[in-house]
């Protein structure tokens, strides 16, 4: 089986995300770019299902600037094939960027595409489905299970309060989330082996962004705490005050 | 809590990208699968076995070995990167690794015979063998060179005789690499722990390394057949060289207990409150911060710098003994600094630094004492041996 899986750039969810000078964009200096930990599902979830099927390759695709090498190189550490940098810079608009995408792929050989359920940094939860929908293809979201039935996929979805069981024909596109495996860690011998694996640069298609990003913002800092009093006696006040003046309760 | 080790003079730049990955993905491993049980394994004395696979499929075990017996061929960077991640964790999980990797497999893949590394080496990257190394005795630990422990030649086999002191993983070894005499010589010996008269009680109720396994090694005329002799060495310089190994992992792994200790209290020094303040911005405190970055910030370079040296060829024992002499030290004063800006909360095991002082109160002795490895230098400095 043939998978591609599209991966983003995320920052590290460790770092301090603050916004740049321009006041529409987010500062980089000093954040370390990782898999978006959805898009961790969906490697993991390509190599298992490359291996089940005993034959095809697993390739990495990823769209953006400088910092996608050293990410799709993890990629090909846990184990993918090859991988495939899209050159570009990443706008706001989740259609532009699945244009892209389903540019660079559209020539591409493949039985399925896996993505993460959404990338943690603008958190569309768009750009998989509009590829495929961009790509003619039929695709389910937000996947926790996914069975090999002949040339058909059996898939389970998390819906509120339960789960949804749907199949589709291949070549599919599915968005992956949480649940539906447990990420491996890249080992030493596949972080070796990735140096030599080939990583092919392609620009990408110049799309234009349909939304504009007019400001980011820091959420102003949490405002001090106050101490009603305390023990049993400050129970009627701290009562008070939140129902009138938190209006919480 | 996240750790976020310091980087003071961002050497994290100086990393590869294959180096940084190497790094990353032991810190995950660390954090995942060994912060969650460590205290109890401190605890409850007890080495987690149950690791021992996870850090074969990862490649630890044997990491800078050729990949024909399924290691990863590391450089001595992300090597030594490894030590240091996994000493963050517990020394004893580090300890484990080194001594794998630095004490049996080395020896094997420098003097072995191909038919040894051809058997043993995949086995013990794969984690499938445990081994150990038996050099010190009861009554020779700086002065391992004057062992008692013995080989006879039989003619068609050999008989070893003697008792090994402190031996890491000593009891849950499969194999273990036994220096001894033969005809006056030291020798390396593979012995096979399931052999007749051989046994490794364990050494209990230690206050330091107690997740990790300690061992006297009894050897009550072993049978051993004469191709399990290593060939490629004679002398004090075969067990020597295979401590330059681990001492270089060693030194590597210092930095990681170090900085271990110093996130715990310099988070600790910010919230802790006291005189309304927290006690970060007493002068005071600050001072022992300063010289704890100072004293980690050092012994980063002095590793790195010690890395290029081995990677270049040019590395040569005493390098290592002035890296490992002088990371391991300042690692424990750094955690009897830290335990005491911790306070009470300091002797409680809800926070790591005691855990790492008592640890590297082992790691200052073993593989050569902090004062043996003066001795060492000095006499290289001076060409005068002052050991006696
Ligand atoms: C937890 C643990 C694990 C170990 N694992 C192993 C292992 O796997 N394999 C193995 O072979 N060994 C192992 N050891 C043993 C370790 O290497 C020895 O403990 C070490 O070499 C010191 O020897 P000793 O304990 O006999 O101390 P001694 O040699 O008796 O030294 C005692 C003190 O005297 C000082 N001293 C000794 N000689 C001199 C001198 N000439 N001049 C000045 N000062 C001197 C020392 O610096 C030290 O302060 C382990 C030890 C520990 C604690």
């Amino acid at each position: 089986m043939n998978i591609l899986v599209l991966m983003k750039a995320v920052a590290d969810s460790e770092a301090t995300i603050k916004p740049a000078a321009d006041g529409k964009s987010v500062a980089l200096e000093g954040i370390s770019w990782v898999i978006g930990p959805y898009d961790e599902y969906a490697i993991e979830e390509a190599l298992q299902q490359r291996d089940a099927s005993g034959s095809g390759e697993v390739v990495a695709v990823s769209f953006g600037g400088d910092d996608v090498p050293k990410v799709l190189r993890n990629a090909l550490a846990m184990g993918a094939d090859r991988a495939v940098h899209v050159k570009g810079t990443v706008s706001f608009d989740p259609l532009a960027t699945a244009r892209v995408l389903a540019a660079a792929v559209k020539g591409m050989n493949y039985d399925l595409i896996l993505c993460g359920k959404q990338a943690i940094d603008h958190d569309h939860h768009a750009v998989g489905v509009m590829v495929a929908e961009l790509l003619d293809i039929p695709s389910v979201s937000v996947v926790t299970k996914i069975e090999r039935a002949g040339d058909k996929l059996k898939i389970e979805r998390e819906v509120e309060g339960g789960v949804e069981i749907v199949e589709t024909a291949m070549p599919c596109l599915l968005t992956c989330n949480k649940g539906l495996n447990e990420p491996r860690y890249a080992s030493l011998k596949g972080i070796m082996a990735a140096k030599k694996k080939p990583m092919d640069e392609v620009a990408a298609e110049s799309v234009a962004s349909q939304v504009e990003v007019l400001s980011i913002q820091s959420r102003p800092p949490r405002q001090g705490g106050e101490i009603v009093g305390t023990g049993v006696e400050a129970v009627p006040a701290l009562v008070k005050k939140l129902r009138e003046e938190a209006k919480v309760i | 809590m996240a750790y976020r080790p310091l980087d003071y003079y961002d050497m994290n730049s100086l990393l590869t990208d294959e180096e940084r990955m190497v790094q990353q993905t032991v810190r995950e491993f660390v954090a995942d699968q060994l912060m969650p049980i460590i205290r109890d394994c401190n605890r409850d004395a007890r080495f987690p076995l149950e690791l021992v696979p996870r850090c074969a499929e990862l490649g630890l075990l044997g990491a800078p070995y050729p990949e024909k017996y399924g290691c990863a061929s590391l450089g001595p960077i992300a090597y030594g990167l490894i030590n240091q991640e996994l000493e963050r964790g517990d020394s004893g999980m580090r300890s484990f690794v080194s001594v794998q990797t630095g004490l049996v497999m080395y020896p094997i893949l420098a003097y072995g015979t191909d038919a040894q590394k051809d058997y043993w080496l995949p086995k013990l990257a794969q984690g499938e063998k445990i081994g150990c190394f038996g050099l010190t005795e009861p009554d020779f630990g700086s002065n391992p060179g004057g062992m008692l422990t013995r080989a006879v030649d039989k003619g068609s086999h050999y008989v070893l005789a003697g008792t090994k002191a402190w031996i890491t993983n000593g009891t849950i070894a499969d194999v273990a690499i036994v220096w001894a005499k033969l005809d006056g010589e030291i020798r390396g010996f593979i012995v096979e722990t399931n052999r007749e008269g051989f046994s490794a009680p364990e050494i209990k109720n230690k206050f330091s390394l107690r997740a990790s396994v300690t061992s006297d090694l009894i050897l009550q005329d072993v049978e051993i057949p004469k191709e399990n002799l290593l060939p490629g060495v004679k002398g004090l310089k075969g067990p020597l060289s295979c401590l330059t190994q681990a001492r270089y992992g060693i030194a590597w792994g210092a930095v990681g207990a170090a900085s271990a200790v110093f996130d715990e209290v310099l988070t600790y020094s910010l919230s802790r409150i006291q005189f309304d303040k927290p006690i970060a911005s007493f002068q005071l405190v600050q001072n022992k911060l300063v010289w704890m970055a100072t004293e980690i910030t050092k012994s980063q370079l002095l590793v790195y710098r010690l890395g290029q040296l081995k990677a270049a060829g040019t590395m040569r024992a005493q390098h290592v003994s002035m890296a490992k002499r002088n990371n391991v030290g300042a690692a424990l004063e750094i955690a009897r600094v830290g335990r005491d800006i911790l306070g009470a909360n300091g002797i409680s095991s809800e926070y790591h630094t005691f855990r790492h002082m008592n640890n590297l109160e082992s790691v200052n002795t073993y593989e050569g004492t902090y004062d043996i490895h003066t001795l060492i230098i000095g006499e290289d400095l001076t060409g005068i041996a002052a050991f006696v």
